[in-house]
């Protein structure tokens, strides 16, 4: 059977020379055209290989759009017909409306101390949920940096100045001027958001992506040189790393005690004060930081390769 | 037909579910195909809120200390909405990443075409 | 042993602070730190095992509130028991990685923060109790396994990412908008009550369109990201161009974890008796057989060793697919051919990168032949491996095709007859590739090839392959041990 000089198509085959099943079932044929005795030279064969993969290519292509096309046709359709059937927009007895809405609303205040409900949902009732969303954050910065990073060789002053001088808008006096009074207000916004994230509409992801977006003008009107000076590389990694781990080692305490049915030492408070609701307002900072480092890191990484 | 009527904001949800969906299913350009997939997410994001509205209820922050759970609207999709839009946010920025990767390689959006040179260069 | 409940919820968050911290370490810590990870995962999650098989399972509140208003981890046998599986297939891939060849060194801490997360993903995944928390770790298994994908840095490998993560991306789609209409006419998101409310709503009648819809496309969604069916067209691209850390890691584990998900959904969101009086297994058994069928042939057609793997993944998950689709019976089986899966495909595809290395960097088989003279303890583990997946007896593939005739036996004559056939049909052209494989390795070349002496194999990577290749043998002896386990883990699930 291990006979060498076999020209069996089986041995072909298992060299990886013939495609067993071509000429039996509905495969293109990868194997030359039959005619044997004409001798093509080199160019023309290319030219009809290349002809026979260019058709089955254009083949794959029609029937990936057609397949596409009545794939999304029909789901849209189901799922049009599908909400007919749903609960009416607005009811107030769908069945959405249950014992756990309304504990939230009725208790909710009470035993987070969080005056916005919905502040107090995600970082208490349903905390590891949100711990996993700061963690799909995380894992982003991770991703992109892995793409995009570029290696200290590849790097050269020149290209990060040129770029830099593309982008950089502070020889033009208007947007000086008003850059210079708008980022304050920007980043008071933010924070005050941040801050009032259990008693107000907003919070920890709401202040993060203001103040990432003020450090990111910041950045565009008065070039990298400036901003890397309070945001260099190792503090972005520290903040992000720092808060996050301080986010987990909370969280967890919390969870652990009240799994293990534990008397917590964190008090709500008194609803309605900046320092109530627990560990609330250090929650919203953390993700607070976690986003806004994040924002500004995706920035810098897309322009320049490196976070510094 | 009549029971769609009672669910419009749904069926606007679905609808622009479709288009995304369609957009990044078919389209060959890939920097479309993030835009389709933002509509996507929208779509859905939009389709969870819809769920917690209740007619005439307002936002679920307490106002005067009245607790009473008949005067404001479900917060749980709220705070799923939240979770969703920060995936989405990840999301995008890591499709970017790679459409700007492919296209400094290849120097084109055109997915077609960038399978073509991959296919070359082999 | 009281305190040992405590361990799942211990090894994700302590997976997490891990993953974090790995950021700021270099290379060759990173590496320590994660094996570490992962032995303490095995253990912690070996511990909970033996609880539960003691003490009974448990629900674990994450936070001051109980059951339908906070988050729970829940642990039964099936969870723990798989976090174990796939925290010691993940271990030993990571063991065989050889990082100087296919990542830069600036990269190299990103690469083990990512397969920290993965960990992560598959503690949280496999212990949830609450089906958002679900949706928010598989996207963080979506983006870290993707960028495990992008660590290789050639045009082919950002390619092959960008269709898996298009592909991924419409798959949690899917299941998102399956979780908001669940959400919708149950009105909860923990498990345990969704159950309830889905048992309530399939008795009176009620909302039965959408629940049908609902169930449909958290099928479709998990079952585009695992790779079912019609959905396997990223699987060859994705795996072939992936370095072969990545592509162990992406088969072994992530492709597998959405799997148990879905069982996971099967049992405790929806119901068993539900699902099956649904229908829905019919299409799964349908998908999983053309699945079995459509990648063997094409991997017969295939011309290089690692996209040949690839299809054989699509060809074996639909096994996993057909156990699932013939209703209660085949669950236990499919658990175990997710277990014997998940162990040879990640031997196979680091075996098979080793074997490469030693023929000058190709994979065609032309060039691989005699590559097992070459590299002996490769070519060996690669035979067991092949073995094991085409179903040699003594081996855990053949383990798991035996409970699926034996399961098939029991079924009614509609179900019996074509997964009779398409186990006989798919254990021959599986024969016909593998084989194939494996005899190109030990055949005389014809090419003369100057291996690299320098490339020396480490002994890590030889500790890994033969581990790999013992539970193999372990598992394929003594199969009854963990079909016992997976089978009292089933009812409580």
């Amino acid at each position: 059977m291990m006979n060498k000089s076999s020209n069996s198509p089986f041995e072909k085959w298992r060299a990886g020379e013939l495609d067993m099943l071509s000429g039996f079932c509905e495969t293109p044929k990868k194997t030359e055209r039959p005619e044997a005795g004409i001798h093509y030279p080199q160019r023309v064969k290319d030219r009809i290989a290349h002809e026979a993969e260019e058709r089955e290519e254009h083949l794959f292509k029609t029937v990936y759009k057609v397949m596409s096309v009545v794939f999304a046709v029909v789901l849209i359709a189901v799922l049009l017909f599908t909400i007919t059937d749903l609960p009416r927009f607005g009811g107030e007895h769908n069945p959405t409306i249950n014992e756990v809405s309304e504990r939230y609303l009725e208790k909710g205040m009470e035993e987070t101390g969080a005056v916005n409900i919905v502040t107090g949902m995600i970082l208490d009732y349903r905390a590891f949920d949100t711990l996993g969303e700061s963690f799909v954050l995380f894992t982003a910065t991770c991703a992109v940096l892995i793409l995009m990073r570029e290696d200290k060789s590849e790097r050269t002053l020149r290209k990060d100045e040129r770029s830099d001088r593309l982008c950089r808008l502070f020889d033009d006096p208007i947007v000086r001027v008003s850059c210079k009074t708008v980022i304050p207000i920007i980043m008071m916004l933010g924070v005050y958001i941040l801050l009032n994230g259990h008693i107000s509409p907003g919070g920890g992801f709401a202040g993060g992506a203001i103040i990432g977006a003020g450090l990111i003008l910041y950045a565009q009107v008065m070039g990298f040189e400036r901003a890397t000076v309070v945001f260099s590389e190792k503090r972005i990694k520290g903040i992000t790393v720092g808060a996050l781990v301080f986010y987990c080692l909370i969280k967890s305490y919390s969870f652990f005690t009240g799994a293990n049915h534990m008397e917590s030492i964190i008090s709500p408070g008194v609803p309605g004060r900046i320092f109530s609701a627990g560990i609330i307002l250090p929650l919203n900072l953390a993700v607070g930081m976690v986003v806004a480092c994040t924002m500004y890191s995706f920035y810098t990484i897309f322009r320049r390769g490196h976070l510094d | 037909m009549i029971s769609i009527l009672n669910n419009v904001e749904e069926a606007c949800a679905i609808v622009l579910f479709g288009i995304g969906f369609t957009m990044l299913l078919l389209n060959r350009n890939l920097f479309k195909k993030v835009v389709g997939l933002n509509i996507m997410d929208t779509g859905i994001y939009l389709f969870l809120a819809a769920m917690g509205y209740i007619d005439g209820h307002i936002a679920p922050i307490i106002v005067d200390g009245r607790t009473n759970p008949h005067f404001y609207i479900n917060p749980i999709p709220s705070g799923l909405v939240l979770t969703g839009i920060v995936v989405s946010v990840s999301v995008t920025a890591m499709m970017l990443a790679l459409t700007i990767r492919l296209y400094k390689k290849y120097r084109t959006l055109d997915l077609d075409k960038i399978y073509a040179m991959a296919r070359e260069s082999e | 042993m009281e305190f040992f409940w405590n361990f799942p919820f211990i090894s994700i968050i302590l997976s997490l602070l891990c993953a974090v911290i790995t950021f700021l370490l270099k290379g060759g810590t990173a590496k320590r730190l994660t094996l570490g990870l992962n032995l303490s995962c095995i253990i912690m999650s070996l511990l909970t095992v033996i609880r539960n098989l003691t003490l009974g399972e448990f629900t674990y509140t994450m936070g001051h509130y109980t059951a339908p208003w906070g988050n729970e981890i829940r642990a039964g046998l099936i969870e723990p028991l798989f976090a174990m599986i796939f925290s010691v297939i993940l271990m030993l891939s990571i063991m065989a990685i050889r990082e100087e060849k296919y990542i830069e060194d600036s990269k190299l801490n990103l690469f083990f923060v990512m397969s920290d997360l993965i960990q992560a993903a598959i503690l949280a995944l496999a212990y949830t109790n609450d089906i958002f928390t679900a949706y928010v770790f598989i996207e963080i298994c979506t983006i870290a396994s993707c960028g495990l994908l992008m660590i290789r840095d050639t045009g082919k490998t950002i390619i092959a990412a960008t269709r898996y993560m298009i592909f991924s991306l419409l798959g949690s789609g899917f299941f998102l908008i399956g979780v908001i209409l669940l959400y919708d006419i149950t009105g909860h998101l923990l498990m345990p009550n969704i159950k309830d409310a889905v048992t309530v709503l399939w008795e009176t009648g009620n909302y039965r369109l959408p629940l049908y819809i609902t169930v449909g496309l958290m099928v479709t969604g998990l079952g585009i990201k695992s790779g079912m069916f019609p959905f396997f067209f990223w699987m060859p691209d994705t795996y072939g161009y992936a370095s072969p850390d990545a592509s162990s890691i992406l088969s072994g584990v992530v492709s597998k974890i959405y799997i148990l998900l879905l069982i996971k959904v099967i049992y405790s969101v929806i119901g068993a008796e539900v699902f099956f009086a649904m229908g829905i297994q019919y299409l799964l058994l349908v998908f999983g057989i053309c699945g079995m069928m459509t990648g063997s042939i094409l991997a017969i057609r295939e011309k290089q060793l690692d996209r040949m793997i690839a299809y054989s993944s699509a060809a074996q998950i639909g096994y996993i697919y057909m156990g699932i689709g013939m209703g209660e019976l085949g669950i236990a089986p499919a658990m175990l051919h997710i277990t014997a899966h998940a162990v040879a495909k990640p031997l196979l595809f680091v075996s098979a990168s080793r074997l490469s290395a030693v023929s000058g960097e190709s994979k065609r088989f032309a060039d691989l032949a005699g590559s097992g003279y070459r590299c002996p303890v490769s070519g060996a583990c690669f035979t067991i491996g092949a073995l094991s997946m085409v179903g040699i007896p003594g081996l855990v593939g053949f383990s798991s095709k035996l409970y699926f005739a034996e399961a098939a036996l029991e079924a009614p004559m509609s179900i019996l007859a074509p997964v009779l056939l398409a186990l006989a049909v798919s254990t021959l052209l599986n024969a016909a590739y593998y084989l194939r494989a494996v005899i190109c390795l030990y055949s005389k070349g014809s090419r003369k090839i100057h291996p690299d002496e320098t490339d020396k194999e480490r002994p890590m990577f030889l500790i890994s392959i033969i581990a790999f290749s013992a539970v193999i043998f372990i598992l394929g002896i003594f199969p009854g041990y963990l079909m016992d386990i997976i089978g009292s883990g089933l009812e409580i699930l």
